[in-house]
């Protein structure tokens, strides 16, 4: 019997799980994926939005506020990257600029930190930023990350601290076992096991309904309908069209499609946002892609179209209710419902897991604190280094020094870590989102073979054994006649 | 700070010539530094015939020329280093460089060749629409870990673009017992050699479809299926054009790019067409010192020419280290009426060498055409073509006398022949 099963391994049910494995308690975290962060985690803008845009009074309005002021400190805890960018909410005509007097106001009640600049002060910062803008609210705070490294880290650091982990597992049952109404507990069904705790915490993503509904019997209160957002993703250069998140003012579906730099200066393009039944439809549509390219052409100009490597296309979990649902069951005690988490879910994400501990299940989850808790040890990137601090490493280990990724420069080295790590890598994608390799130009085109070659003597499998992501993922089909030559 | 006279960055067939001519033109003090394990680049995977015809007269299969190439250069006093990646250049010619032995090192090279070779364009750079599943790979990646793992990546495939590599893995899958499909083609006509159209299509009857292109992607996991549909005159998919194909293989050939990371940190200029450096007659970079020639330049349709180019480059800059010219700043080269692109983009004649070969490319395929040279209205040199292809590397040779008289900026149209 655990006490705490968390479902979803995403960016709240890591947070959550980390959080929590700080204290005396027993927590199991199921995914059906592959690896941690592998949902909306993956596939989003990775911004730590100052949170000057939502609703006043919502959840989403505290979280995301309180979320960006507790990032910082916890990436550094983490050892993972978080660049303060700042962020320019621009306006291109007078109705527009009226949005951002609202957002000014918001920002100013909320203690968030703003500058308001005219169309020739924004481009002076900003030069690629379109003629047509007339004013620009820049948000200092903004930040960005990589969504699914903060996760993994967590997730890491959690599994160190005795957190259980369960990946590539569906869950297909919830059982609410009640002996004698104060004894009630849950059982959980996979498609690999059974698994028994007091409390649930469902942070299953755009499947969070379906996970609610199976613990409910009937229908769940809340609905998530997905809304796709599709991207580009620009080519690292040494002097990205942009160097701080451009907004458009904000519409009715969203904070609209925007310019974002990422930490290794690639620039992401989007997202549209389009409702979408199918909860497994992140795909691509040609329809989308032109719409991104068109909208983003009305804030940035002199965006490099030639420099796109990827497109991807990601689903929000998007309740019905129009903000966050985080809250004890009404009907079944201590199932916890943390869904709807679309954005600001990702710059609230530390918040939430705070808000859920702190306030939602406070008595319940007042365990104590472990007396000893251990942090992580950070990957090491060797681009991140310093020369000399390079050559040690290379000098401890010659793996370090052997380039097995061109585009972005990462070494074996950095590769035997991510997989032999605590929540390591077990397949490509894995290996891509700890250090990289795949991410640059060539998409892996160079250097998947060399991945696939040193994840399948790290884990000690045959090559054929190797998935790019979840279990049916073959790379390899079989070996040819001759073999290798 | 070590320094070297000559520097040569890439160890497959362009920088294994350069280094080879730049030591046979007088220069002693070469490093050529190699990412893989061992020289050769790209041609230890393409274990196809068809390379060396031009440069040694017989038909070689890919590892059998390069291992040709490194006999040459195996007794020469070159320094090669090899699992050795160089990880910047700046304008002053600094390479640095990092292998596991001796971590990384930075070295002032007198002069840099740049023969890095080329990537294939990825399915992301052609933002194909539809899921990500596993299953989809540029052929030369197919070809890896087919001829040098040993293992075949699928079953039932289908291959977007007509390059090259795209139908040589065709054929290759093929003889490995896997089913190809179709090659879907965007442009109206091929982009591959006609040897290689015959020998790799049309002998297996696998079904050419030009003017389309792949518009979905299918399968959560492992691919599953395909739709090609056709195109406009402005390569926009047509609706109701659409095919659909159960495979559990994408391989894409939809052109190679030159690797100019590096050239671009040291600032060269970068040709808006080849995507790969501007080059003078010496096939010297904007920056002083700074050479470039092979894939890494532009794309070439056979080896032989990318070893030529080596030499070339590998001969000018050991001039360059010798002092034996002075780059100066020439007359503009460029493309006319016809021609995607020429190389180089900037002539001197007065230091050129006794003969330059301009390289180019046509936009469409013709017949009956003539490559006509031009400073303004006069014409310099004209050669006749029977039929000119946009797969096919044109070239045309002029004499340093025949460039005495420029003064100003020339232009490479194809017309037809009246």
């Amino acid at each position: 019997m655990y006490d705490i099963i968390i479902i979803g391994a995403g960016i709240t049910g890591s947070f959550i799980a980390h959080d929590l494995s700080k204290k005396k308690c027993s927590v199991l975290v199921i995914d059906r994926d592959a690896d941690v962060g592998n949902g909306a985690t993956m596939a989003n803008s990775a911004i730590v939005h100052a949170g000057y845009d939502p609703k006043p009074g919502t959840l989403k309005a505290k979280l995301n506020v309180r979320g960006n002021r507790m990032y910082p400190d916890i990436c550094r805890e983490l050892g993972v990257t978080y660049k303060n960018c700042s962020a320019f909410v621009v306006a291109t005509d007078s109705e527009e600029s009226e949005v951002l007097d609202r957002l000014a106001g918001q920002a100013a009640d909320r203690n968030i930190e703003y500058k308001d600049l005219d169309g020739n002060a924004a481009r002076d910062l900003e030069p690629n930023l379109s003629g047509a803008v007339i004013r620009a609210l820049e948000f200092p705070t903004t930040g960005i990350i990589y969504p699914w490294n903060v996760a993994i880290a967590l997730m890491e650091e959690a599994v160190i601290n005795g957190t259980e982990l369960r990946l590539n597992e569906e869950v297909t049952d919830i059982d609410c076992v009640s002996q004698s109404n104060s004894d009630a507990f849950y059982r959980v069904k996979t498609t690999a096991g059974s698994y028994e705790g007091r409390y649930v915490i469902n942070a299953a993503g755009v499947y969070a309904d379906k996970v609610y509904s199976m613990a409910l019997k009937k229908e769940s209160d809340f609905k998530i309908t997905p809304r796709r957002g599709e991207y580009y993703v620009l080519d690292e250069m040494a002097k990205p069209v942009v160097s701080r998140v451009i907004y458009p003012v904000p519409g009715p579906n969203g904070k609209g499609v925007l310019v974002v730099p990422t930490i290794h200066n690639n620039v992401l393009l989007g997202p549209n946002s389009l409702p979408i039944e199918d909860k497994e439809a992140n795909c691509n549509t040609s329809e989308a892609l032109s719409y991104v390219k068109s909208a983003v052409s009305k804030t940035v100009e002199n965006i490099p179209f030639d420099k796109v490597i990827r497109v991807f296309a990601g689903l929000r979990p998007s309740g019905d209710a129009g903000d966050f649902v985080i809250k004890e069951s009404d009907e079944l005690k201590g199932f916890v419902n943390v869904a709807c988490i679309e954005s600001p879910g990702l710059a609230s994400a530390p918040a939430i897991s705070e808000y859920v501990i702190n306030e939602v299940m406070k008595e319940a989850f007042s365990f104590a604190d472990k007396e000893e808790y251990i942090r992580r040890k950070p990957i090491v990137y060797m681009n991140e280094l310093g020369d000399e601090a390079k050559n040690e490493m290379i000098k401890q280990n010659p793996a370090y020094g052997d380039i097995v990724c061109r585009c972005c420069q990462v070494s074996r080295g950095e590769i035997e870590d991510a997989i032999n790590r605590p929540v390591g890598a077990t397949t490509v994608k894995g290996v891509k989102k700890r250090v990289g390799p795949g991410l640059g130009r060539c998409q892996g085109g160079f250097c998947e073979p060399l991945v696939v070659d040193i994840l399948a003597k790290e884990l000690g499998k045959d090559k054929a054994e190797i998935r790019y992501d979840s279990p049916k993922s073959v790379i390899l089909m079989e070996e040819t006649k001759k073999g290798a030559l | 700070m070590n320094s070297r006279k000559i520097v040569i960055i890439g160890g497959g067939s362009a920088g294994i010539a350069a280094a080879i001519a730049a030591y046979n033109n007088g220069c002693d003090d070469i490093l050529l530094l190699e990412k893989d394990a061992e020289l050769g680049g790209i041609l230890l995977q393409c274990i196809h015939n068809g390379f060396g015809l031009h440069r040694f007269g017989e038909e070689l299969a890919g590892p059998a020329y390069a291992e040709k190439w490194k006999d040459m250069l195996k007794d020469l006093p070159v320094e090669v280093k090899t699992d050795t990646t160089v990880i910047h250049l700046d304008s002053d010619r600094n390479v640095t460089y990092v292998n596991p032995a001796e971590g990384y090192v930075t070295v002032k090279a007198g002069a840099v060749i740049m023969a890095l070779g080329c990537r294939e364009r990825s399915r992301g750079a052609i933002a194909t629409p539809g899921y990500r599943p596993s299953g989809v790979w540029t052929a030369g990646t197919a070809q890896k870990y087919l001829n040098m793992q040993g293992y075949l990546v699928g079953k039932r495939v289908f291959i977007l673009g007509s390059g090259d590599i795209g139908l040589i893995m065709a054929r290759r899958m093929v003889l490995e017992g896997a089913k190809v499909l179709g090659v879907a083609e965007i442009m109206p006509y091929s982009n591959g050699l006609p040897r290689n159209m015959k020998q790799c299509l049309d002998d297996f009857d696998i079904p050419l479809y030009l003017s389309h292109t792949v518009t979905d992607i299918r399968g959560k996991d492992r691919l599953n299926g395909i739709t090609i549909s056709r195109v406009d005159e402005s390569l926009n998919p047509i609706k109701g054009t659409e095919i659909d194909f159960d495979v559990d293989t994408l391989l894409l050939s939809v052109g190679l790019i030159p690797d100019t990371a590096l050239l671009s940190e040291a600032g060269a200029l970068l040709h808006p067409k080849t995507k790969g450096a501007k080059v003078d007659e010496h096939m010297m970079t904007s920056v002083p010192g700074i050479f470039a020639c092979g894939n890494g330049l532009h794309v070439h349709d056979l080896v032989d020419f990318v070893s030529m180019e080596g030499e070339e480059a590998g001969a000018a800059a050991a001039k360059y280290v010798k002092g034996e010219f002075i780059p100066k700043k020439g007359y503009e080269l460029m493309p006319g009426d016809g021609v995607s692109y020429v190389l180089p983009c900037v002539v001197s004649p007065d230091i050129m060498e006794d003969e330059l070969e301009i390289k180019l490319r046509v936009k469409d395929n013709r017949r009956n055409v003539r490559l006509v040279l031009r400073e303004g209205d006069k014409t310099i040199k004209e050669v006749r073509k029977l039929k000119t292809a946009p797969s096919e590397m044109e070239k045309v040779v002029v004499k340093k006398a025949e460039l005495a008289a420029i003064s100003g900026p020339m232009t490479l149209a194809v017309e037809d022949m009246g």
